[in-house]
């Protein structure tokens, strides 16, 4: 009975920290994305150097856990003593994270398209950069969604460590209130809920873009194949 | 034939040569096509028919020899121009090439707004003019996936028209397709052939070459061995390459009957 009470009177406080959870997650997936399809791009069509750069970068986020890169990035604001928001530090480092990894689904996506749409783009006379734009990334980042569902997923439960460095996210209020009531279990089992919740409406939301998405006539698996109705 | 009415040379291919890795894919090959002309390209395969039409259109880059198009020398190295010359010469690619995220009447659109700058009002209808010259105004909202290899290929077809060229390559139009598919394709480039657009074909189909070009390049290991009209080539009792080839293939066709 004292468990429930206290989860009943800790919720309002650990789902304020949802919102900053979200935050921080629509943050560094946005910048995943932004930094992400150029780099795929640069990856998949640039100057040697240029795909050499791209690939040392993801090389070096791929490689070293979210956690050091908080302290390390936290480390690195310190030494040049330049104070840093944490929440604005966790976005930094999984947005870093997040475009390592988003770059990668994209330059699979772009690599799984058949060679001659590119050749018959240039064939009518558009410009490598009207064909990426108009006839390779609408594709690709169509078969970009199910690997970018996973990387939300990933990330979304990612972001729980970033309350070592302060955050006030749901995991560093979650701890807070446990390390007063000791009400440990029940509290992280709701905590575990919360982010259960949170992946499962994301997953929703992005699995009915991918059908809303879905080119007619192909069949994804996902659903119906509301093609072949000539 | 409107051929035998103009000989106004309109694309010169000069002295293509082209070595992938250390393979020699072409050797010094020339062509001059004539306003109106349907050249057929014939050859066992890797002979670099394709490799030919592709450097004709400079998709793939020749390492040496000249393209001269209506008198102007193209300038290879030039984006600006490359992507300018595309436009005059189309391109008919063996698998069709459909932009697969685009239903039929944008992928003959799309070229027109984002190449020519035309609107979008005028470039679908332009589009379905197009549609219709190929039988397929019908199925101008499908996409390719739900459209036949057949339907597939007039598509792309009419997107090549669509741009207006000078001249139309086709890589093995219907080399893709399923027997019974081939014959729409095959009578599409006819009737363009008979309305004076000027072509040049990598084919096996012998008797379109037989009935409808006015010449025939024979190839063999990236080399053009000869040319010369269908009826020189293939004529009963000629000791050429052409017809060799050609009654291998019937013998092979039959064989596979059997």
């Amino acid at each position: 009975m004292h468990s429930l009470t206290v989860i009943l009177q800790a919720l309002p406080y650990i789902l304020q920290g949802t919102a900053v959870t979200v935050a921080a997650v629509a943050l560094a997936l946005g910048m995943g994305l932004a930094f992400g399809v150029p780099f795929a791009m640069a990856q998949v069509y640039g100057h040697p150097l240029l795909k050499k750069l791209v690939a040392l970068y993801v090389w070096f986020f791929r490689g070293v856990p979210i956690l050091v890169l908080l302290f390390l990035f936290y480390g690195f604001f310190i030494s040049i003593e330049f104070m840093v928001d944490p929440f604005l530090i966790s976005c930094l480092v999984m947005g870093c994270t997040s475009t390592a990894y988003q770059s990668q689904i994209f330059r699979g996506a772009i690599e799984s398209l058949p060679s001659g749409q590119m050749k018959a783009a240039r064939a009518l006379g558009m410009r490598d950069s009207q064909a990426i734009a108009t006839i390779i990334l609408p594709q690709a980042m169509r078969l970009s969604i199910p690997g970018w569902a996973n990387e939300f997923s990933i990330l979304l439960k990612d972001s729980a460590v970033c309350y070592v460095l302060g955050t006030q996210d749901i995991m560093a209020r979650t701890a807070a209130v446990a390390a007063r009531t000791h009400e440990h279990l029940a509290l992280y089992a709701t905590t575990g809920v919360i982010y259960f919740i949170l992946t499962i409406i994301v997953l929703k939301l992005l699995h009915n873009l991918e059908t809303r998405m879905q080119i007619p006539g192909y069949s994804t698996g996902a659903g119906f194949d509301s093609g072949a109705m000539a | 034939m409107i051929s035998s009415e103009s000989n106004e040379t309109i694309l010169q291919v000069r002295h293509i040569s082209k070595t992938l890795g250390d393979k020699k894919i072409l050797t010094d090959c020339s062509l001059d096509m004539k306003k109106g002309e349907l050249k057929v390209l014939i050859g066992p395969s890797g002979a670099g028919k394709s490799t030919l039409l592709q450097c004709i259109n400079c998709l793939i880059m020749p390492d040496e020899g000249e393209i001269i198009l209506q008198g102007a020398k193209l300038y290879m190295q030039s984006k600006k121009e490359l992507c300018a010359y595309r436009t005059k010469v189309g391109m008919i690619f063996q698998d069709f090439n459909l932009f697969d995220h685009l239903n039929a009447i944008d992928n003959v659109a799309i070229a027109l707004c984002k190449v020519k700058g035309i609107d979008k009002k005028t470039a679908h209808g332009r589009a379905m003019q197009e549609l219709e010259r190929v039988g397929l105004d019908s199925k101008a909202r499908l996409y390719p996936a739900q459209l036949s290899g057949g339907q597939k290929q007039r598509v792309a077809i009419a997107r090549a028209l669509a741009m207006d060229p000078t001249v139309i390559l086709l890589d093995e139009p219907t080399s893709a397709l399923d027997p019974e598919l081939v014959g729409e394709v095959l009578n599409v480039i006819r009737e363009l052939s008979r309305a004076g657009m000027t072509m040049i074909m990598a084919t096996h189909q012998m008797e379109f070459a037989r009935a409808v070009a006015n010449e025939i390049v024979f190839m063999e290991k990236g080399v053009i061995i000869e040319h010369g009209t269908p009826a020189e080539l293939l004529a009963e009792g000629a000791k050429t390459r052409t017809r060799d080839f050609c009654t291998t293939l019937l013998s092979m066709e039959s064989g596979a009957d059997v």
